[in-house]
């Protein structure tokens, strides 16, 4: 039972070893009931490693992991009643229909036989089975295939939903319908989802987690990752009688206090452009200041926040 | 106990659902066949017995076992499904025994199809004598009995391997190790030949297919079965590591 309490997941120092490959090093993280989390990182980074673990389908080589307060390994079946799990690549068995399926997955759930037929029912309305109800599962399309796998995640109403790339291949249309699921589903239970399509986790996600060759680089909501960094173009002109170049402004932005870095300086035309790198604090006022004491116009000058996208690549990049 | 059920009603309905199952059971048929009226000369012989089929039940089962088991766990593997099994709150053991169920559903299916033999046979006994039915029962029991050895080793097989042929290959040397070690007794030396011919599948099944039904023989046939379904659930935990 998971009380208010209890988190819905609790990994701690989660090391594995895959022969002398040491794919997860020591990765710790804590998730609350009710929580929407995104799991990000490159491939081979690890996050279907940890989710495989999570699900009892792969054993830890050290470290502690508890669903809902129960550790993994030592009362797996226990845990795994908790959870709906959608693997990566979303494996069926194409040779049954959708409906034998699901009464299928209902009976190894041991979904209350009495109730089994309208769980069946809800999970098919929920993720939009009807028209293929009765189909072999080895003529659906890949967005019914995915509507499948996720209402045999969800029939029997777990706690915790893990979901390993739910929106993989999926046509836009497909992915915007997976999206809005999991959005209603986050609104009761807990999920953990790993994804590559960075804007899904910011539209989906309250927390982002980011893994990178088997450890945790980020953890902290989408907002507060983002609004880590900026980038700033801006471009300058010098007041006719003076006169700057390219090295000179390089120099001065890098005085200016908030900005990170220099990049990208051009002259064209009697213009200079530059990309400055800005951290938590706005340089903008500062470089205004700098601009009037040296004399040059600003033609312009625009901030933009890094995308998640740039935090990703920055925080992987090996 | 439900989920075991539930399991071995999914994989025998699941094997009779694809051609493969009728062209095994085909097979197993015409060979069971063939082997008694073309190869044991029935109506030249002029008896009214089947003996000669079920004494070569051993060869035919230890073809059919690893036909029927050799995709249980191997495709599971190669298609995935297997990451979806044992992720289901459901234990090792249970998933092995589920399987192990639905397999023996499927050789008492094929078995079933070959009692026209005796039926048949049974009819054309001349007026005064009987037809033996206790041989019979006896041998169909022993059958079951071998059977259920060589599924179990032929799911060790399939649980070892991604492909379903090597499960089958696989499972196949082994259901033949342990029913010839018999024969291999002649050139041994006397005591160890005394455990290679009890080690064998086949003596026990002849014991069986007497008539007689000694529980030495029942013994061996399930701790044989015992053996193989526990290194199939090991060859199954292995996979976690």
């Amino acid at each position: 039972m998971v009380t208010s309490s209890t988190s819905m997941i609790a990994i701690d120092n989660l090391h594995k070893h895959y022969g002398t490959t040491h794919a997860l090093k020591g990765v710790s993280f804590e998730v609350p009931k009710g929580q929407v989390v995104g799991f990000l990182g490159p491939n081979g980074a690890g996050k279907s490693t940890t989710m495989k673990i999570l699900t009892g389908f792969v054993e830890p080589s050290s470290g502690s992991v508890k669903v809902g307060g129960i550790d993994v390994e030592a009362a797996p079946v226990e845990a795994q009643r908790m959870i709906g799990y959608l693997p990566e690549s979303n494996p069926l068995y194409d040779d049954m229909m959708v409906a034998e399926s699901l009464e299928y997955v209902a009976a190894m759930r041991q979904v209350d036989v009495n109730v089994r037929q309208s769980r069946i029912q809800s999970a098919v309305e929920r993720c939009g089975l009807g028209p293929v109800f009765g189909k072999d599962i080895r003529e659906l399309s890949k967005g019914y295939r995915q509507r499948v796998g996720l209402a045999q995640a969800i029939l029997h109403e777990p706690d915790l939903l893990i979901l390993d790339e739910p929106t993989t291949g999926l046509d836009p249309n497909q992915i915007v319908e997976i999206r809005e699921l999991i959005l209603e589903l986050g609104k009761e239970k807990t999920v953990l989802m790993s994804s590559h399509v960075l804007s899904e986790v910011q539209a989906t996600s309250s927390r982002v987690l980011i893994i990178s060759g088997g450890q945790l680089v980020a953890d902290d909501t989408p907002e507060a990752l983002t609004t880590q960094s900026s980038t700033i173009d801006i471009e300058v002109a010098p007041k006719e009688g003076t006169d700057t170049n390219v090295k000179k402004l390089h120099d001065i932005f890098a005085q200016v206090p908030g900005v990170l870095d220099v990049n990208d300086g051009r002259e064209l035309s009697g213009a200079f452009s530059f990309r400055l790198r800005a951290g938590e604090d706005d340089p903008r006022r500062a470089l205004f200041d700098a601009m009037v004491r040296e004399e040059h116009y600003i033609l312009g000058m625009h901030q933009e926040q890094q995308s998640l996208e740039d935090i990703f690549r920055k925080l992987t990049a090996s | 106990m439900q989920q075991v059920l539930s399991i071995a009603k999914k994989e025998f309905f699941s094997f009779f659902a694809s051609p493969i199952a009728y062209i095994v059971l085909l097979v197993f048929l015409a060979a069971s066949m063939v082997t008694f009226f073309i190869i044991g000369e029935f109506f030249a012989q002029g008896i009214a017995s089947v003996r000669f089929l079920l004494e070569w039940m051993p060869v035919l089962l230890l073809f059919l076992a690893p036909a029927l088991t050799m995709r249980l766990f191997a495709e599971e593997r190669r298609t995935g499904t297997f990451e979806v099994l044992m992720t289901l709150p459901v234990a090792e053991w249970q998933v092995v025994f589920g399987k192990f169920l639905g397999a023996m559903g499927m050789v008492a299916v094929a078995l079933a199809f070959t009692l026209p033999a005796p039926l048949s046979v049974s009819l054309v006994v001349e007026e005064g004598f009987h037809f033996d039915w206790g041989v019979v029962f006896g041998s169909y029991l022993g059958a079951l009995l071998l059977a259920s050895t060589f599924v179990s080793l032929g799911l060790f097989a399939s649980a070892l391997s991604r492909d379903q042929i090597v499960g089958f290959l696989v499972g196949l040397v082994l259901c033949a190790s342990i029913t010839l070690v018999r024969f291999v007794a002649n050139v041994l030396p006397a005591e160890v030949a005394e455990v290679a011919t009890w080690a064998s599948a086949w003596f026990h099944f002849e014991n069986i297919a007497r008539g007689v039904v000694d529980s030495r023989d029942l013994a061996y046939y399930l701790s044989a079965t015992f053996a193989g379904l526990a290194l199939t659930a090991a060859a199954v935990r292995q996979g976690k590591r």
